[in-house]
């Protein structure tokens, strides 16, 4: 069986145990929720300042939201052993990382899209004619986030002190994706909206490098 | 549709040593398998069992020398059933779900056939569409034994299979070994003493710190690598 269809059948069960128990979904979404509104009181929504910060903000609640989500995602793996199953059976091991990065971005979008409407009506923020723009930003920064979380979520789960460990490793890390992102976002909300195609570049050269590094060395994340 | 297992599987472990930091797990343990034996494993706690079964199936890398296997293509690993500790499955999949999956990852033919084939060998037809989170220990561990034989690998590793089985799970186990020895599959059991699931093997080794100290084909006997494991 081959890297993609592995992959593929990986992807499945975390969609189908994650909705069957819904964890990460429903703990992200309420968290998220709490900080857009907590920040929703600091700035005036009828000021620049709100256009401005707001997106900033929003990208700092999907990070802490994000590193809420990576960290059970192998140490879910460690509670009945299931990673070594998994390494048992799959031909490559790059396909637990795609199932994984796949599954994390598949969730983090899901709950920034929920939250996007919300964030608009408490921020007093217009972003109709950029939707398009404003989901690729969102699925490139969500893809950059997961691909360098996962990676991490992998080296964290065999440490000692993985709590502490994962998010000490991921705030500097992806501090250049979530620059990028923010910029991106605040381009496509401001009263003239236009695209920041170096931004979008950025990006998508990060996700790329990454994870042709995992792809390379991914294999060694896994080893005991 | 009868699933042929896979031909069985010889190994080699040459002057092992697994290390995890400043601690030996393996030290200079050398031994040869035959394929088609099935060998007990004994040892106290921490002699290096379980990381011999872990090396044996390549999910650990041994820090110095080497394991051979006979019986399967140049520079390829086996695919080996795996039976260890913890179950190895999904608690939030079904039994049928969780075998379909790892069928599809080990690209099992007419796997569903085959998961139904498995569910009903190990007694679990009934139950197959119940979460696994729902199971009792032995209903795990037959599971966790389904899920081994899939692929009909020639080479299965039990660690400590009987551990937290009642008495009924343990003849039940022990009866299902002997089925799968008398196919012809290279089996490696570990064990910490003399019980229903040791009488199966046809050969006996004990470890201690590591290392190979006695063996019944170098003249110990069965009741002595047992004896001095269980104490």
């Amino acid at each position: 069986m081959g890297l993609l269809s592995n992959a593929a059948a990986l992807l499945g069960k975390e969609v189908r145990t994650e909705f069957r128990s819904r964890e990460l979904l429903s703990t992200t979404m309420v968290f998220v929720l709490i900080v857009v509104v907590l920040f929703s009181f600091t700035f005036d929504p009828t000021t620049n300042e709100s256009h401005r910060f707001g997106p900033g903000l929003l990208w700092l609640a999907f990070l802490f939201a994000a590193s809420l989500m990576l960290q059970p995602c192998f140490l879910r793996e460690q509670v009945n052993d299931t990673l070594s199953a998994l390494r048992l059976a799959v031909s490559d091991p790059f396909a637990i990382f795609l199932a994984k990065i796949g599954a994390n971005t598949l969730f983090l979008l899901l709950t920034e899209l929920l939250m996007l409407p919300v964030f608009a009506a408490l921020f007093n923020v217009s972003f109709r004619g950029e939707l398009p723009g404003i989901l690729l930003a969102f699925f490139l920064g969500s893809l950059g986030i997961s691909v360098a979380g996962t990676a991490l979520a992998a080296i964290s789960a065999q440490a000692r002190m993985r709590e502490l460990l994962l998010p000490l490793l991921l705030l500097p890390l992806l501090a250049p994706i979530l620059v990028a992102s923010t910029e991106v976002t605040v381009s496509l909300m401001a009263p003239e909206p236009f695209m920041q195609w170096k931004g979008i570049g950025f990006l998508a050269v990060f996700d790329v490098v990454f994870l042709t590094a995992l792809w390379l060395f991914g294999e060694y994340l896994l080893e005991e | 549709m009868a699933w042929a297992a896979e031909p069985s599987i010889g190994l080699r472990f040459e002057k092992v040593d697994k290390r995890y930091g400043a601690v030996y797990a393996l030290r200079n343990l050398t031994l040869a398998i035959a394929p088609g034996e099935c060998l007990a494993l004994a040892g106290r706690n921490g002699s290096g069992k379980t990381t011999l079964l872990r090396i044996a199936c390549c999910l650990t890398r041994p820090t110095r020398g080497s394991l051979s296997f006979s019986g399967v293509a140049e520079n390829q690993n086996p695919k080996a059933g795996f039976v260890a500790h913890a179950t190895m499955v999904y608690d939030e999949l079904t039994a049928e779900e969780n075998l379909l999956f790892f069928a599809k990852l080990l690209g099992v033919a007419n796997r569903r056939q085959r998961v139904d084939e498995l569910l009903c060998e190990v007694g679990l037809g009934e139950r197959k569409d119940s979460l696994v989170r729902t199971f009792s220990r032995g209903m795990r561990q037959r599971v966790a034994i389904a899920r081994a034989l899939l692929a009909a690998p020639g080479l299965l590793l039990f660690d400590e299979p009987a551990a937290g089985l009642d008495p009924e799970a343990t003849i039940w186990l022990a009866g299902h070994l002997a089925k799968l020895r008398d196919s012809g599959r290279t089996m490696l059991i570990s064990l910490h003493g003399q019980s229903e699931v040791a009488r199966l093997a046809t050969r006996a080794v004990r470890l201690d710190a590591g290392g190979v100290v006695a063996d019944t084909r170098s003249g110990a006997t069965f009741q002595s690598v047992f004896t001095f494991a269980g104490e």
